[in-house]
């Protein structure tokens, strides 16, 4: 179980992290070599965006790393064949993160199917409340994975109580406001909300949205269980080259 | 409808948890402001003090002699404060944005009307307004560019995606996960989520209200058919709605077949066979998206036609047959408009000009004490560049080089 392996894992180190890479961007090779890179470095879990035509909760970085795998013919069943291959070679956990419409049109029960025989173990997908994910709730609890649900700064403390009925793994905490890829201030404000997440939740909490570096990670230490670099990495990517991951991974804690 | 703001299974609210607490604001204020009847009192007042509603129902006399068939009437949308029928979805959500104390309306906008109206309304109200614009219509509706700013707008051209109606829509959403405490999305059209659909419907539903008195007045009976052009399906809902219960009423609905639907250039969700449901943009409807579920690119010469998504309330009524569906193609639009602007003196926009095509087509084949109303969602005037082009008009094209000429010296 993905919640148990983190639970484990929390005992032997301090915080964990998990990182983002967009399916097909740079190119394939690049994908590859980064998740080797990741794991090499020592993340505990990654997710892998399959990228979609309106990504709305993303900023301009991840925005623009969708628009450029799909311009550059990145499909779905690619993704789901790169998936597949990934979660075949490395033995940490992989997660996939899109929108709905993915699954939609793939088709949900096929979708899920395809996760559990691939050994992808949950799923992160934003524009999916639980109120609309009677279909895909079904289908991940049937195939034992594990549906991520989100938490937001905005999110009332019933409600809070009420997504971690549904949510299974761990729990997604959104820092702030916005999209991916802004500045978080990492202040009080955040360690009272993260507070708040934990009073609703037995879950272990990742917390996401412009963790940046050690300093960001290390104030989340004894806050929440998991930090999240999302687009930090893509920048450094686009930026640096690949071969510059692996180094800034094992810098940030 | 039910409580999640579905029609048959299209609509919902497909929203990321970061804006739930907005939506739930919103749709209690919407709620509050449906059951008040205070509320359409003075959204009727200043519609009737601060625009031109009631809009005048217009007898086409030369256009009724022109096709020989049923008699042709046309509801004067045009004549709305800033030119077309948005007006009327932007005063009364701007009237909502006052009841709930936020400051600022943000804005997508195609055609650039619903900009120019938002932006009037924010100037009007004293709100600050941001409008979201796609590169590509920043292009082809300067005009309304101008206005926007002149009004006081910050108009943000949106260079992602397809640069489109629908790229300027995902913006509006990120600056709003952003800034919602202060902020209203004054979404344009009856789409994206509940209660998005059902607000923006309700909102241009005086249309189809006065329209219902209006020809029962003239004529002492129901129309047989009721024309609307279909972008994301505002006005079409707006003047549906008064003749929703009259079920010898035929409700049509025009898209835009671009360059043709066989081209795949088109923006037609409900006529072609390059659209399948699915969910974008926080609601389930029928998208022109590809296999895997990735939005298409859409063309029409209406700018505010061009859109891969449409109304989940127009989906619905398509499915269970209450409005029958029709596209008409840039040409024929071109060809409706210069029939109309000759034999009628009226200048219908590019988009309302696709309700003139099909109500043409069948007006011959109907008899001459039937009745037919097209609506004439908006003005033709801020379609100068478009149009002039589409006529090949020679002596603008000599107009525009001059006027470059002066630019550069």
């Amino acid at each position: 179980m993905l919640e148990d392996y983190l639970k484990d894992r929390r005992k032997e180190k301090d915080i964990l992290l998990m990182t983002h890479i967009v399916a097909g961007y740079p190119n394939w090779d690049a994908c590859f070599d980064l998740v080797d890179a990741m794991v090499d470095a020592g993340v505990d879990l990654m997710e892998l965006q399959i990228p979609f035509s309106e990504p709305i909760a993303d900023g301009p970085v991840i925005l623009k790393a969708n628009q450029d795998a799909l311009e550059r013919g990145v499909t779905v069943a690619r993704c789901l064949e790169f998936g597949r291959e990934v979660a075949r070679r490395h033995d940490i956990p992989f997660l996939y993160m899109t929108y709905y419409n993915i699954l939609y049109r793939h088709g949900v029960d096929a979708f899920v199917e395809d996760m559990a025989v691939s050994g992808i173990q949950g799923a992160i997908v934003p524009d999916l409340p639980p109120e609309e994910g009677d279909d895909y709730l079904r289908a991940m609890t049937r195939r034992g994975c594990n549906p991520i649900f989100i938490f937001s700064p905005t999110t009332p403390d019933e409600r809070l109580r009420y997504l971690s009925s549904f949510a299974q793994g761990f729990v997604y905490c959104v820092a702030r406001k916005g999209v991916t890829g802004m500045d978080t201030r990492f202040t009080e404000e955040l360690s009272t909300y993260l507070a708040r997440c934990r009073q609703a939740t037995e879950l272990p909490l990742a917390l996401g949205f412009g963790v940046k570096d050690k300093q960001d990670v290390d104030y989340l230490k004894g806050k929440a269980d998991i930090a999240v670099i999302g687009t930090q990495t893509l920048r450094l990517v686009d930026t640096q080259g690949v071969a510059a991951v692996g180094n800034f991974i094992r810098g940030l804690r | 409808m039910n409580h999640n703001g579905y029609f048959s299974d299209f609509g919902g609210a497909f929203l990321p948890e970061i804006l739930m607490a907005t939506f739930d604001e919103l749709t209690t204020a919407f709620k509050n402001a449906k059951a008040d009847p205070n509320f359409w009192r003075e959204y009727a007042t200043l519609m009737s003090t601060y625009s031109c509603r009631p809009t005048p129902l217009t007898l086409a006399e030369n256009l009724t002699r022109h096709f020989g068939g049923a008699r042709i009437y046309v509801k004067r949308e045009d004549l709305n404060h800033t030119g077309a029928h948005k007006a009327n979805n932007v005063m009364g959500q701007g009237l909502l944005v006052k009841r709930m104390g936020k400051t600022r309306v943000i804005a997508e906008t195609g055609a650039g009307q619903h900009g120019v109206a938002t932006a009037t309304m924010a100037a009007r109200f004293g709100f600050d307004c941001t409008i979201y614009m796609g590169e590509v219509d920043v292009e082809r509706q300067r005009p309304n560019v101008f206005w926007m700013e002149q009004l006081g707008a910050e108009v943000i051209p949106v260079k992602d995606g397809t640069r489109i109606l629908k790229d300027a829509i995902n913006e509006a959403f990120r600056d709003w996960v952003s800034n919602m405490d202060n902020t209203h999305y004054v979404l344009g059209t009856a789409c994206g989520p509940h209660p998005f659909p059902e607000m923006v419907a309700w909102f241009q539903s005086i249309i189809g209200q006065e329209a219902r008195a209006q020809v029962l007045e003239r004529e002492g009976k129901l129309p047989r058919s009721i024309y609307a052009c279909v972008g994301g399906g505002s006005n079409a809902m707006g003047i549906f709605s008064g003749f929703l219960d009259d079920a010898t009423v035929e409700l049509v609905g025009v898209e835009a077949g671009g360059r043709g639907l066989d081209t795949g250039a088109h923006a037609s969700r409900l006529c072609s066979g390059d659209a399948a449901i699915g969910v974008a943009q926080g609601y389930k409807t029928y998208f022109l998206q590809d296999a895997e579920g990735q939005m298409k690119e859409t063309h029409s010469i209406a700018a505010g036609l061009d859109y891969v998504g449409v109304s989940p309330i127009l989906s619905h009524l398509k499915e269970t047959g209450r409005a029958r569906f029709a596209v008409a193609t840039d040409r024929e639009v071109v060809e409706a408009m210069r029939l109309t602007i000759r034999r009628e003196g009226l200048i219908p926009a590019l988009e309302s000009a696709h309700a003139f095509v099909q109500a043409f087509k069948d007006a011959p084949n109907m008899a001459p004490d039937e009745v037919i109303i097209i609506n004439q969602s908006g003005r033709g005037d801020k379609d100068i560049f478009t149009v002039a082009d589409a006529f090949q008009d020679p002596g603008w094209r000599e107009f525009i080089i001059k006027k470059a000429k002066q630019y550069h010296a």
